[in-house]
This record gives C-alpha cells, structure tokens and sequence, in this order.
C-alpha cells in the first residue's frame, strides 16, 4: 500500500507525521480480549437502556458495538475526566439515532457514568435518543440529519492541522448515510486538502429506514467508491475485532498532517451477538416484546462466555 | 483596424438606424449612482484587518472568493484561508467543524446557495450548538439581474425562523467595515447580506457608527417616517432628499440588524402621527416589514404600516437600473408611492 500521495492543495503544509507510528504492536489475543469485553459490556448497556425504552435503535448498537469498543478502547486519545480536553481526538457520531450504542460507548470509556445509561431517552436526560453535543459530554456534534458529520469533521481536520494539534478526528457514519450527496462532497474535500488526520468509519450493515440498501439506494460498490475518492480504503468484518484492530493500526500508522484519509469499511450485523435479534426479520426500528429482554441478555452472556472460553 | 478595405458606402451607413444600446443583465451589476463615492471590495480589506488583530479568524468559500471579495483575504492570509469547491453543505459543514476547534470562519457564497441549498446544515451544525460561523451571502436581494436562480429575494424570511443566528444587511462601504469586527466578536452565528465590489459610501455623511443590534435614526422629519435596511437606507436617504422638494419632511431609521430587531428604537419613532414605511431589499415576505409589523402588533400600538419591498413573486431577469424600477425599489417610485399615501 503506498503511503506517498501528490499533493494538490493550494496552501503550503508543513510536513509531517502527527503521531508516533502506531506503538501498540501486534493484534495479540490480550488487545483482542480487551475489546471484546469492552464490546460485550457495550452491548449489554444498550440491552438495558433499549428495556428501560421499551424500544429504540438496539439493533444498530448490537451491530456496531465492536467498531465502538475497538475505537474508545484501543485508538482514542481522551481524557474521561476532561472530555473537551484540547488535544483530544474527535468522535463524530453522524448517525444520532446510534446514541444508545455511543452512549454504552461513553460509560465503557468513563465519560458517562454508568448508572445515568437508564435515564436514555427519558424528559431531562443528558442522553436523549438522539445524539446531541449540547446535551451529552463527549457527544463531539449533533447528529441525526444525515450526511453532517463528514462535513464536520472536513473543518475539524483543517482547524487542528491549522493549529498545529496532532490529534485526529474519527467520523462514524453509516452505509445509508452514503445516499447523501454531502457525504461525496466532503470526501472530495478531505482529498483535495490531503487530510491525513481523519478517518471515516462506515458501519454497512445493509439496512436502512425503508428497507435493505441495495432495494433502497444502491451504495455498492462502496470501496471502491472511497478508493477512486482518493482514500486509504479498508474494508472488514466488522464484527471481527481482530479485523478491527489491525484496520485501524494501519489508519494510525500512516496518519499524517498531510496524506491520505482514511475510509474503514465495517461489514457488520444487526442485533451482533444476540441470536434472537439476529434472525429477526431485520428492521431499522427493532420491536422487542417486554419478555424477550432478559432472553436477549442471556443468549448475549452465553455467546460472549462461550468465546471467551473457547 | 485595417486601412486596406474598401471604405464603406458612406450614404447607406448615415440611412441605417443607429441600433439602441441595451440595457444587459450583467451579473455583477454595481447599484452605486453614477459618480457616487464608493469603496472597492470593503468587506474584504475589513476582514483581513479584524484577522491582523485576532488570529482565529479564518476564511472560506464555495468556488467563489473572487466574487464575494474573499479574495483579499485570500491573498492576504493564504494559510488561513480554504477553498472548499462548489460544495455549499461542506463549506457550512466544515465551517462548523472549524468553529468548534476555536476558530472564527468566515464562509462566503451567494444567499440563494447558503440560505437555500444549505439550510440545515447551518441550522443544526452552526446555530444550534451556536457556534461562532458567519455567513457572508453575496447577492442578497435583488443585487443582480440574473433572475430567481441567483436572486435570493426571500434570504431574511428563511433565515429568520433559525434560532441564534444574527441577521445583518447593511446599508454601505461604512456599515460593512464596521460590522466585520463585531461579527467576528459575537458568539454566535451570524448572516452578512454582502454588498461586494464598488459598495457605496453613504453613512459618512451622518453621526452614524454601526452597532451591533441598533437601529439609529439617521435623520428626523415631522411628516414620514422610514424604517429601512441595506442598500434601501441609501435610496431612503436619497428619497428623503427629494420628498423635501415635496415640501414633505422624512426621517430615515436605519435598522442593519434584522435579528435580533432593535424593536425599541424602532417602536418609538413609529409611535407618532408620522406616515410609517418600511424600505427593504427582500420579499415583502418574511422580512423587515413583516419583522416591524409583528413588533407593532406585539407592542398593542393601531398603527399603518406601508412596505417598499420586492414582491412575492419570482423575479424578472434583466438590468439591474430596470428591475428596480420595475419592482419598486428605484428612488422615483418610493418618492411616487409617498406621495400617493399623503394623498
């Protein structure tokens, strides 16, 4: 994979790499553990906000819980104690209606404590349905109309390169969001200004509000559409956390002030590591009757047990 | 011009009709008088002076710097400036995103694309975690002759309804030098009805400096009183001069800010036995009319308001000198419609 990319910006930017090339070695079954248990707990805390709702978008958080885990668990540099310190790297949750899953995300992390995760979606919570900055610390933007958060993230990356920071800026979106022309134009633009500070993470899960992509709006070819837009393109399981962290170890290793950024494609499935919502007729709003919960909540326990020993 | 061809027939040139020179809708058609003084490109030169003192302040725009006068600060801050195509949701977006590490953007492209195309971007990643973006909208109004693609007639009434966002239409050179700075030193977002290229010198004539939120009686007068923004000040002014030939004393309020409205100075010079008008360079929808109506009503006072503004209609294209006259907002017709209110 090269790493050398022309550059056609029209400013002059100092050359260099913003971080040490990346220093966590290899993908051990000591990094993969940790996120998988970091994972399952992530999953857990959306079984019991989703209960406590009676509803809500468990689905999405049950798919993409790997992808959170191995982010706020292995790549983010963040303080939990000071969650707009300065040199921080940025989260960007473009999907708002993932907030159940970043929410799990933020308590795993020690930004939100864990006992506030039951106040989700309630009157006066700090963590409403969807996700809001001015509501919840941590939550970087306020997401929910799609295709804002690449954009975001575009001037986030130029601002801290503009300020000399090396810190990094992650953009979480989904295959539906790749409907929006938005999201193109703020890929053309982190090319054009050779943003090697950013990468977008794509949770495709083949799912959106009227039914499956490919019967919506068809996204496909979707790696091959970031490569031909100038990006360092990956595409894995995401639900494989292995996969996860070797992708994100080879973001991290040739993130540059100036280069290329990186797009990290994330096959995953909805309701991941609950068969009962696995085989469910998939749906963006997944319906769980009051009796399934504490089913789901085993049959999670028991999947992430008999992994964990195997 | 050659010296070899044959010289043309004298006498039939003299019997042809001398074709009349027309009148061209040129996009960038200046609304300055002949000979009227005026400055070049003055929110460029303001923004590169608030960016000398205040090392936040950042530019951008959508494939159109040369044409909203952010090519000055281009040239002057190359480093501090991002050209971001013609993309009007990432040039919003990323002004956010910018914002949100500290900076001050300043983001320009016509109205019609920041207050049409790319709305939601700045209601929910600018105004509603109120960050400090500022708009720069070129041709607001009807400021060019290209018809309703280009003309954003209706930019205040959409922009009005957004929560936290900061309305400013200035009158000339003066107001937009002096709100710069401010712009760049309120909170919030804020929206700049630009006037760019050869912008009129109006406002030096006057005990006048721009404030922030203020509307400022330029002139009095005993028998109508205006209510006016944007280039309509000046031709308020300048109908204000030739009513007096009427014999019919006006006075000129100038309200820049459109939002938040000084509704108190303005509600004070209505409330007297004065011919009230509204003057604006928007729809007659959702703009300074409507903004001074609701405070009238609000404030319980049984007072006629008269608006000069553009009507609700899709605009012809044109010459700019025509249109204006065509729609109202030529010096002739606000002196004509005075007139006709007095009776």
């Amino acid at each position: 994979m090269t790493l050398t990319h022309e550059t056609n910006t029209e400013q002059a930017m100092p050359v260099e790499t913003i971080q040490e090339p990346a220093t966590k070695g290899p993908v051990t079954q000591e990094r993969i553990a940790k996120i998988s248990a970091a994972a399952y707990r992530i999953r857990h805390h959306a079984l019991n906000m989703g209960e406590v709702q009676g509803q809500g978008y468990v689905g999405q958080a049950l798919g993409a819980a790997d992808m959170l885990a191995t982010v706020y668990g292995d790549q983010l540099n963040f303080r939990p104690e000071d969650p707009h310190w300065e040199a921080r790297d940025r989260f960007l949750l473009s999907t708002g209606h993932y907030a159940i899953g970043h929410y799990a995300a933020l308590a795993e992390a020690g930004i939100v404590p864990v006992e506030e995760l039951e106040t989700y979606g309630s009157d006066d919570s700090r963590l409403p349905m969807s996700g809001m900055s001015t509501y919840t610390p941590g939550m970087e933007i306020s997401g929910g109309s799609l295709g804002h958060g690449l954009t975001i993230a575009v001037g986030m990356a130029l601002g801290l390169r503009y300020q000399g920071s090396s810190a990094r800026v992650f953009n979480f979106l989904s295959d539906g969001e790749l409907d929006e022309g938005s999201t193109w134009e703020a890929a053309m633009g982190a090319h054009h200004h050779q943003l090697g500070n950013l990468t977008a993470m794509v949770d495709i899960n083949a799912l959106q509000a009227d039914g499956k992509t490919d019967t919506v709006l068809r996204t496909e070819p979707v790696t091959e559409k970031w490569e031909s837009f100038g990006w360092y393109t990956q595409r894995v399981d995401g639900n494989d956390v292995g996969a996860l962290l070797a992708a994100f170890d080879n973001a991290a290793a040739q993130a540059a002030a100036v280069g290329r950024p990186s797009a990290i494609l994330c096959d995953t499935k909805v309701g991941r590591g609950v068969p009962l919502l696995e085989d469910r007729e998939k749906a963006h709003f997944m319906r769980i009757e009051e009796h399934e919960w504490q089913t789901c909540r085993e049959q999670l326990t028991a999947g992430y047990e008999g992994k964990a020993s195997a | 011009m050659s010296t070899t061809t044959e010289a043309p027939d004298t006498a039939a040139a003299a019997a042809a009709p001398a074709k009349p020179k027309l009148k061209t809708s040129a996009m960038i058609a200046s609304f300055a008088d002949p000979g009227q003084k005026t400055a070049s490109a003055p929110f460029g030169h303001a923004l590169v002076k608030a960016a000398q003192e205040n090392d936040k302040i950042v530019g951008l725009t959508a494939d159109l710097g040369k044409y909203t006068d952010m090519h000055i600060f281009a040239k002057a801050f190359p480093e501090r400036f991002f050209q971001m195509g013609m993309a009007e949701q990432l040039l919003f977006g990323a002004a956010a995103g910018l914002a949100e590490t500290g900076l001050v953007p300043f983001a320009s492209t016509y109205s019609v694309f920041a207050a049409r195309r790319a709305y939601d971007f700045l209601c929910l990643d600018a105004a509603e975690p109120n960050l400090n973006v500022n708009i720069v909208g070129g041709l607001p109004g009807l400021t060019t002759g290209y018809g309703p693609s280009h003309q954003a007639t209706e930019d205040m009434a959409i922009f009005r309804g957004m929560p936290n966002l900061t309305i400013v239409d200035p009158c000339d050179s003066i107001d937009i030098e002096q709100a710069v700075p401010q712009l760049a030193a309120s909170d919030g977002p804020t929206y700049l009805r630009l006037l760019r290229g050869s912008v009129p010198t109006v406002l030096d004539e006057y005990d006048y400096t721009f404030e922030l939120g203020k509307a400022k009686v330029l002139r009095g007068g005993n028998d109508v009183v205006f209510i006016s923004s944007g280039l309509m000040t000046m031709r308020a002014l300048q109908a204000a001069k030739a009513l007096a030939a009427h014999n019919v004393d006006v006075a000129v309020v100038h309200t820049p800010t459109i939002k938040p409205f000084d509704a108190e100075t303005v509600l004070a010079e209505i409330n007297t036995d004065r011919l009230a008008v509204t003057l604006e360079n928007h729809s007659v929808v959702g703009g300074l009319f409507e903004t001074v109506a609701s405070a009238v009503v609000t404030s319980g006072m049984g007072k006629r308001v008269v608006p000069v503004a553009l009507p609700d209609q899709f605009l012809d294209a044109g010459a700019l000198p025509t249109l204006h006259d065509r729609y109202g907002l030529a010096v002739d017709r606000i002196v004509a419609k005075v007139l006709a209110e007095l009776g």
